[in-house]
């Protein structure tokens, strides 16, 4: 039947970058709804709009949220994907898996959906992406009753938290990302399946200021690793590199935003001035071998980072420039239970934390977090004199 | 049934070797493209391979990665923040041809390290959602084609991040990224259903969504109307409110912004800034677009020095250079007039003729 063909899509199989388009078609072959969606999606391509329908509530018993509803809008044409709900699935802390774990879950989701996932979404769930309703409950049951896996956060709750591969595997990390962020998704478990709030709040964990897992732009509190002693710095190691040909005055001293690094060129040593280290991780990553983060580590915890919608896009600011991170991490813990009761108490619907500080003034929310103000807070002090 | 159990403890998951080295690690190296060494305090080493995934994997995918990490990974791999597969192992010699299974068998480009430009991070689209302005699977496919020797190769003067985002929800918070790519509509919402507005949306919450408050009651029909001199085609009220769509074929596409970073590395972290406001969509590759966002990067790559970032390079040559060198008209729409607009302005009397 010429409404099977797909010419359009056929055009993105061409090319050397993997396709999802055959994707699609292979698990088309098993599920008569990733073959809908095959079509559905060609008709977008033709008609230049989406064909799902505006958002449904649906769930799982025990939940606010975790599923997605989508319902296609034109369901005569595609009955296969008349109800085509999403599952979020926490992934494990850092995205490590067990080939048998995935198995598993491809095992469970062949059976009850439509054989296609996103590895991953952005905030860092595993997707499951195309069930029909009557399919929601019996799948959960069967990811977190055999599987050992749950939903993640959705709606106006905390979001699924994420971090970066840290500890696990990079020296730069200078909090154990993956413990701290597998942690907190344990034990606001409450807050990320039941909706509470006026809107939604996103942590994310980054081992070192280069920020990997882009905290600063994605989430409400992003917590950044940091030490606040001296680098450590190996001469014998940079020696190394000058000798093998690095100009370190052009490519790393001078590239120093505080001009903290001084190069001894008769004793073939790189001085530090500690004090004026501003940690951006620019000569750590050029010279891996010899330089070091300190050994005082702990992480700068932030607040305000979202994406533009209502109030524009923000990054995230200093709210407490040191606070060490050993578990289990009480002092951050009682931090965010302040931060979202004060943000529920005062808070509009959809109204981002980031978005009610500026409404309410920063001068009310640190007197609500009993936090001091701090010059590390501000890029520059206020330029107005409506100081009171 | 088991409810409140959480994700699996990544303990579980871990390498032998990870976990043997967990938090002892001393430094790394990037031997070449896409193959990461990371050496433990002890010695030990540990080597990676990235690999470029399209995001969106059927199952059976997922079963030939886990083919893969099973023959050579001891059953190990692990996924990485922008949609990349990575395989880890201890054993060296075994590297070329992993490397090989993961082009041949997987079909996945090796790369995305140090300065490749990595893979780009994106939402659902046309696929999933229902408040997209455009496609994001189709766009990425078809300028990861175009820029395939990026990622697999380094040879841009740093690293790049390129996100797309299909409607201003940028549900990949695409705001801080060297190149954002993002769909937009360019007319208000198409109808106001007055039939069906007061049961399928709330008046305060419609009217708060709006970030310039151009959306009034209309108490005579249960209903709002839009003041479109004062509408700039957000979609955040189809979000909260199903009766004031806005998608349509005729005037919805593309704006690209640039110059955005998330790292504290060197220069502070930025927000990206417009660079074209609009191209319609040209489905199924969107040729335009692919060739407006390769031509940003060509000279890019061509002008910036080494180590410096797409928004530390353009603050260097300062703004009017960039849209001279890359040939992007500057309009009216680029100059900023929303909320802290006044302090994007130049404030000075820096000017090159």
């Amino acid at each position: 039947m010429s409404e099977d063909k797909t010419p359009k899509l056929d055009e993105l199989e061409k090319g050397p970058w993997p396709s999802f388009v055959t994707e699609i078609k292979r698990a088309g072959k098993k599920k008569a709804s990733a073959n809908d969606l095959l079509k559905q999606l060609e008709l977008s391509y033709t008609d230049g709009v989406t064909h799902w329908k505006h958002g449904g509530v649906v769930g799982v018993r025990g939940y606010g949220c975790g599923t997605i509803g989508r319902y296609s809008d034109s369901p005569d044409k595609f009955p296969n994907v008349a109800a085509f709900h999403t599952f979020r699935v926490n992934h494990p802390s850092g995205w490590f898996y067990t080939t048998k774990a995935l198995r598993q879950i491809c095992d469970i989701w062949e059976k009850y959906g439509s054989g296609l996932t996103n590895f991953h979404g952005s905030t860092g769930d595993i997707i499951l992406l195309g069930a029909p309703t009557e399919n929601l409950q019996p799948c959960f049951d069967a990811l977190s009753g055999e599987a050992g896996f749950d939903l993640g956060g959705a709606a106006s709750d905390l979001r699924t938290p994420s971090c970066c591969v840290g500890a696990a595997r990079c020296e730069f990390a200078c909090i154990d990302t993956t413990d701290l962020c597998n942690d907190l998704t344990q034990t606001f478990q409450d807050y990320i399946h039941r909706p509470h709030w006026g809107y939604k709040f996103k942590i994310k964990i980054s081992g070192c200021p280069n920020d990997c897992i882009a905290s600063i732009g994605r989430s409400d509190m992003p917590i950044i690793g940091t030490w606040r002693d001296a680098l450590r710095i190996d001469q014998d190691a940079v020696r190394e590199y000058v000798d093998s040909g690095l100009d370190i005055v052009s490519e790393v001293v001078s590239q120093c935003p505080t001009e903290a690094l001084e190069w001894d060129a008769k004793g073939k040593k790189l001085n530090l001035k500690p004090e004026e280290c501003v940690r951006c991780m620019y000569c750590l990553s050029r010279m891996p071998k010899a330089i070091r983060p300190g050994l005082d580590k702990g992480a700068t915890i932030m607040i305000g980072g979202k994406a533009p919608l209502v109030r524009g896009p923000r990054l995230g600011w200093v709210l407490v420039p040191f606070m060490k991170m050993e578990p289990p991490y009480t002092e951050l813990k009682d931090l965010l239970e302040k931060i979202w009761d004060w943000w529920d108490e005062n808070g509009k619907t959809r109204e981002r934390v980031s978005e009610l500080i500026e409404r309410l003034g920063i001068q009310e929310f640190l007197k609500a977090m009993d936090l001091p103000p701090l010059p590390e807070m501000v890029a520059e002090p206020r330029t107005n004199a409506f100081i009171f | 049934m088991a409810t409140d159990i959480g994700p699996p403890d990544y303990r579980t998951m871990l390498p032998e070797i990870i976990k043997k080295n967990y938090g002892q690690w001393k430094y790394h190296e990037i031997l070449k493209p896409g193959f990461l060494k990371h050496v433990a305090e002890n010695g030990d080493a540990v080597y990676t391979i990235r690999a470029g995934s399209p995001r969106l994997l059927s199952v059976d995918k997922v079963r030939d990665i886990c083919d893969v990490a099973d023959k050579y990974c001891d059953g190990h791999l692990r996924f990485t923040s922008r949609h990349n597969v990575e395989f880890l192992l201890a054993d060296e010699s075994k590297l070329e041809a992993l490397a090989k299974e993961i082009n041949e068998k997987l079909g996945f480009p090796i790369g995305g390290t140090g300065t490749c430009l990595s893979n780009i991070v994106h939402t659902q689209g046309w696929i999933h959602c229902h408040t997209p302005a455009t496609d994001a699977s189709g766009i990425v496919k078809a300028l990861m084609d175009e820029l395939y020797d990026y990622f697999v190769s380094e040879k841009l003067p740093a690293k790049m991040r390129i996100s797309l985002a299909c409607c201003g929800n940028m549900c990949a918070a695409i705001h801080c990224s060297d190149i954002s790519v993002v769909g937009v509509h360019t007319a208000p919402p198409t109808k106001i259903d007055d039939k069906n507005f007061s049961t399928w949306c709330e008046v305060p919450t419609t009217l708060a969504s709006c970030p310039t408050g151009a959306i009034r009651r209309y108490p005579e029909a249960k209903s709002v109307r839009i003041d479109e001199e004062k509408c700039m085609y957000c979609g955040n009220c189809y979000t909260v409110c199903p009766a004031l769509p806005i998608a349509s074929k005729e005037t919805d596409g593309i704006a690209i912004f640039v110059g955005g970073k998330v790292s504290s590395n060197r220069t502070s972290p930025k927000l990206s800034k417009l660079a074209i406001p609009f191209i319609p969509n040209n489905p199924p590759r969107w040729p335009e677009v692919v060739s407006a966002v390769k031509n940003i990067v060509e000279v890019y790559a061509k002008n910036a020095r080494k180590g410096e970032r797409m928004g530390d390079w353009i603050e260097r040559i300062t703004w009017p250079t960039f849209f001279k060198l890359t040939g992007i008209p500057f309009t009216m729409k680029h100059i900023d007039n929303f909320t802290g607009a006044l302090t994007t302005y130049n404030r000075s009397a820096h000017i090159k003729f």
